[in-house]
């Protein structure tokens, strides 16, 4: 992997991501969560809770986080760790909003296709 | 065997991501650290201080000789790296070290700018960024004379206070028209300089610097003699500090072909454009940007460190900054940015006696910049509002304030109360002053809020003063205050679902956010608990208005389908009573088929449960259902579940009545409400109960003479027989009844209390009153539930089918891959 090759994928326009909600999006390296929060942010990360590998899409956004939907999981959007008292992180991935479009890393550091 | 870690640089970057480090994998690594300076890990942020003598050397050491031991750490003090060999991964020092590497740590911090004019080289002239500046212009102020500081930035300043302190006269020249101008405003810059002018120091703004004028070197080796400004004014200096920025020090990892722009480049890891050396400090760039203030390299010190430890997930995301003058007597903080644009606007107060002056740059209702000088103490808090991006809409007014007015954690809130007069209002729906509520406490022996409000009617209208009652019932109890009669709903909060219920109706709110805003919520949009919540209450308080918000709904109701732990969805279609049909099944065994539904189950309530079954599928398989005719059973809401009979009066040798036709009357009636928790019923034909009505939410259990309601049974994690409602004589009688028992439950509960635990709150025998012997107040329930059903009795599956909401199931799908992704 060279340092300085990154590509972007278009994913889609961030209005299909509800606002304090997400969408997940199919990747080559497996399902990955695209968050929007409250104040327009746009997060990515693996689509499993490091606790029992709840789908993190499916829970309910608030500030920076995601309650996971099977067991109340608390997961940081910033940094992918698990609230306290629980431990554990999941592996966050680069996404960025360009001119309303949502884009993911697909190839470069924390890509989402290796 | 343990990787080898080399450290080029030894100063706090570096320093705490092997605290770090030591902390999360004390025994990965065999760590080598080159200092070029000549001695420990110390505090450059209190160089300053020592400049003053406020503080000694030994005082601002991070880590002693100690650490280096007791961590195994190599030190090589005073050995400045020459080369890295990447090739042979090995770091050389000026003076013939080498040291091999697995992993490699630049960290060679900035250098400070010289500005390059005639005599910038002179004996005399100085920097100020390390122990070897200070104690040079330690040893030039012992014999007094003039100096002068050019840089009237943040270290320029604190220079020049430390050089007046020890007894020097002191010019400070600075280029833009006003002090510290990139951290402060121009109101802030002024304020600044007369303050620093008031300690004997001059200051010249605007100040150009054109040479610095060196002794006659006929007299001897030339020293700095004084300073010329561009318009000829020439300025004494036995003594010349240079303190106008600092850049990134590359040279190191520029010759060692490491990717330098500004700095070291690195990516949100800190990996440098070689994977196996990191980069950090003041001498590392992230996204075009360079940083110089201790707490973004602390953030980096912890991404490295968690990367060497292995832990992939830390990235390094620069947050907003801030800044504080380190001089005595002058109180100065700064944070974000306060640039005038279209779009913000500001909030100043100015106190001229007290020498007070703050500044609040605000952008679609949050704090984008603040400036404090003369009063400092709430600098912290303003900075967390900033970070955490929080809406100050609500508290505009009393924001500059500070915490103890913002409606944040006031310093001492209970005494702002008792200070109250008691002629003060305090519920002013009611009137009640602090003076009749603390008579009441005293005369009744009041001991909860719920009892002041039954007692004097304060907060018992909108209930936006519940928590100042509450306030007075802790004052005058003292010690004897039970704390814990009221429990908020969530952190995000101090309010009880109780007295959130009773404000949202009593001051007619009609979204989360005026909720959260009319009751001062402590975070911007709530938590998984609260929204929930919330989204209940406005739903039961507004049905005809409110618009459910769907992101506050946990999945299962967002989705119409029950989560299973897989990722998977179960979807169980509504059996009216328990009664099904030739032509139902056979949908249900076509659709399991057709989707490859894996698993098909009979549930406890009388119908079928189809596990199973992929997100994306939901629509299709429910628009195959109900062709059927099968609607959403609502297996996965807090609202109607099912209505369990048995067959009654029609096949049963001992039905009293027609248990399964009531049973199905009933679901139909009933169906489509969300309700506060789950409500599951049933209906048994005669006293042998075979749908065991009598441990259901609520049950009818049919006799010769008529029909016995009951409720509030549980057979979950708690197990509990039922209490007898009352007696009726027809089934039109039980629909009214049990209608209006749900939506009394409806009404009052806090969200996740099923009907038990709702009755134990307020009592059985408060309920069985209102609605057997108040007929008024029961009709009134029967009619709002009714009125409520007319908008919710939609199948939300044959809506979703249709194509509404479709974003919820659809995934996204990345564009087709070119080559070079694939090689990535």
């Amino acid at each position: 992997m060279g340092f300085n090759v990154e590509q972007w994928a278009d994913v889609c326009a961030v209005e299909d991501i509800p606002l304090r909600g997400a969408r997940v999006v199919k990747t080559p390296a497996g399902c990955v969560a695209l968050f929007r929060t409250f104040d327009g942010a746009v997060f990515a990360l693996d689509d499993r809770c490091p606790h029992k590998g709840g789908p993190l899409s499916q829970g309910i956004v608030h500030a920076r986080a995601v309650t996971c939907p099977l067991h109340g999981w608390v997961i940081s959007l910033d940094t992918g760790r698990a609230q306290a008292p629980d431990k554990g992180a999941v592996r966050t991935r680069r996404a960025q909003v360009v001119d309303g479009r949502v884009r993911l890393l697909v190839a470069g550091a924390d890509a989402a296709a290796e | 065997m343990k990787q080898k870690l080399v450290v080029i640089g030894n100063g706090m970057a570096p320093g705490r991501a092997l605290d770090k480090l030591f902390q999360i994998a004390p025994d990965a690594y065999d760590v080598t650290i080159f200092n070029a300076e000549p001695r420990v890990n110390y505090d450059r942020i209190m160089l300053s201080p020592v400049l003053s003598g406020e503080k000694s050397f030994e005082e601002i050491i991070i880590h002693g000789d100690a650490w280096y031991e007791k961590n195994g750490v190599t030190l090589w003090k005073g050995h400045k790296v020459v080369a890295i060999d990447r090739e042979a991964k090995t770091a050389r020092s000026e003076r013939g070290v080498v040291a091999s590497y697995d992993k490699l740590i630049v960290a060679t911090g900035s250098l400070p700018v010289v500005i390059p004019v005639p005599g910038a080289d002179l004996a005399g002239v100085l920097t100020y960024r390390d122990l070897d500046d200070v104690n040079a212009m330690l040893l030039a102020a012992q014999s007094g004379g003039r100096a002068v500081v050019i840089g009237g930035g943040l270290l320029g300043l604190e220079a020049a206070a430390g050089l007046k302190e020890r007894g020097m006269d002191v010019t400070v020249l600075h280029l833009m028209p006003t002090l510290m101008e990139r951290q402060l405003d121009e109101a802030a810059g002024h304020l600044l300089q007369k303050a620093i002018e008031a300690r004997g120091i001059a200051v010249r703004t605007k100040a150009n610097t054109e040479a610095i004028l060196g002794t006659d070197p006929a007299l001897g080796p030339p020293r700095a003699r004084a300073v010329r400004l561009d318009d000829g004014t020439e300025i004494e200096a036995d003594l010349v500090v240079m303190a106008v920025g600092i850049r990134p020090n590359v040279q190191l990892a520029k010759e060692a072909g490491l990717a330098v722009n500004r700095g070291v480049v690195v990516d949100a890891g800190m990996r440098t454009s070689d994977p196996d050396i990191f980069a950090l400090g003041e001498c590392a760039e992230f996204e075009g940007q360079c940083f110089g203030l201790v707490a973004p390299l602390y953030e980096m010190a912890n991404v490295v460190a968690a990367r060497l430890a292995g832990d992939p997930a830390p990235r390094f995301k620069p947050s907003a900054l801030a800044t504080r003058l380190k001089v005595t007597g002058v109180d100065l903080f700064s944070a974000g940015d306060f640039a005038e644009k279209p779009g913000r606007d500001e909030i100043v107060l100015r106190d001229a006696a007290q020498g007070v002056y703050k500044r609040l740059v605000i952008e679609n209702d949050r704090i984008v910049g603040v400036v404090l000088y003369g009063d400092t103490a709430d600098g912290a808090w303003f900075f967390q509002q900033l970070k955490d991006g929080a809406d100050i809409s609500d508290r505009r007014e009393t924001l500059v304030f500070g915490p103890a007015y913002a409606g944040g954690q006031a310093l001492d809130p209970m005494a702002a109360v008792a200070a109250l007069p008691d002629d003060t209002e305090i519920c002013g729906c009611n009137g009640v002053c602090k003076g009749a509520i603390e008579t009441a406490i005293a005369q009744f022996g009041l001991t909860s809020a719920e009892e002041v409000r039954a007692r004097t009617k304060a907060s018992a209208s909108c209930g936006s003063c519940a928590g100042l009652v509450e306030k007075l019932v802790a004052l005058s109890l003292g010690d004897a205050y039970q704390a814990d009669a009221r429990k908020p709903i969530c952190p995000c909060t101090t309010f009880s679902h109780e007295e959130v219920r009773r404000v949202i109706v009593g001051q007619a709110l009609k979204s989360i956010q005026a909720v959260m805003q009319a009751l001062e919520w402590k975070t911007s949009c709530g938590c998984a608990k609260c929204r929930p919540a919330l989204n209940y209450y406005l739903l039961c308080a507004w049905p005809e208005e409110y618009r459910d918000d769907a992101q506050s709904r946990f999945i299962n109701e967002r989705a119409h389908a029950n989560i299973q732990k897989d990722g998977t969805f179960s979807v169980v279609p509504r059996m009216w009573g328990g009664v099904t049909s030739p032509a139902e099944l056979r949908a249900i065994a076509d659709v399991a088929e057709k989707y490859r539904i894996p698993t098909v189950k009979v549930t406890g309530g009388q119908r079928i449960d189809l596990l199973g079954v992929k997100k994306e599928d939901l629509p299709a398989v429910w628009r195959d259902l109900n062709k059927a005719g099968l609607v959403s059973g609502h297996a996965y809401a807090k609202g109607l579940r099912t209505v369990k009979t048995c067959v009654g009066a029609d096949w049963c040798r001992f039905g009293t009545q027609d248990s399964t036709g009531l049973g199905i009357r009933l679901e139909k009636f009933l169906w489509g409400s969300w309700t506060p928790h789950k409500v599951k019923l049933a209906v048994s034909g005669c006293p042998r109960n075979c749908a065991e009505a009598t441990c259901k939410d609520i049950g009818v259990v049919c006799v010769d003479s008529g029909y016995e309601i009951h409720f509030a049974g549980a057979a979950g994690m708690h197990v509990k027989a039922t209490e007898l409602l009352c007696r009726v004589r027809t089934e039109d009688e039980v629909v009214e009844y049990v209608a209006a028992l749900m939506q009394m439950y409806r009404e009052q509960a806090a969200y996740l209390d099923r009907i038990y635990k709702w009755a134990e709150k307020v009592g059985v025998e408060h309920i069985r009153c209102t609605l057997t012997e108040d007929e008024a107040a029961r009709r009134g329930y029967f009619e709002r539930f009714v009125r409520s059903q007319k908008s919710a009795q939609i199948d939300p599956w044959a809506r979703r089918a249709a194509g509404e909401e479709r974003r919820e199931f659809v995934p996204l799908e990345l564009p087709r891959m070119e080559r070079s992704m694939e090689i990535a």
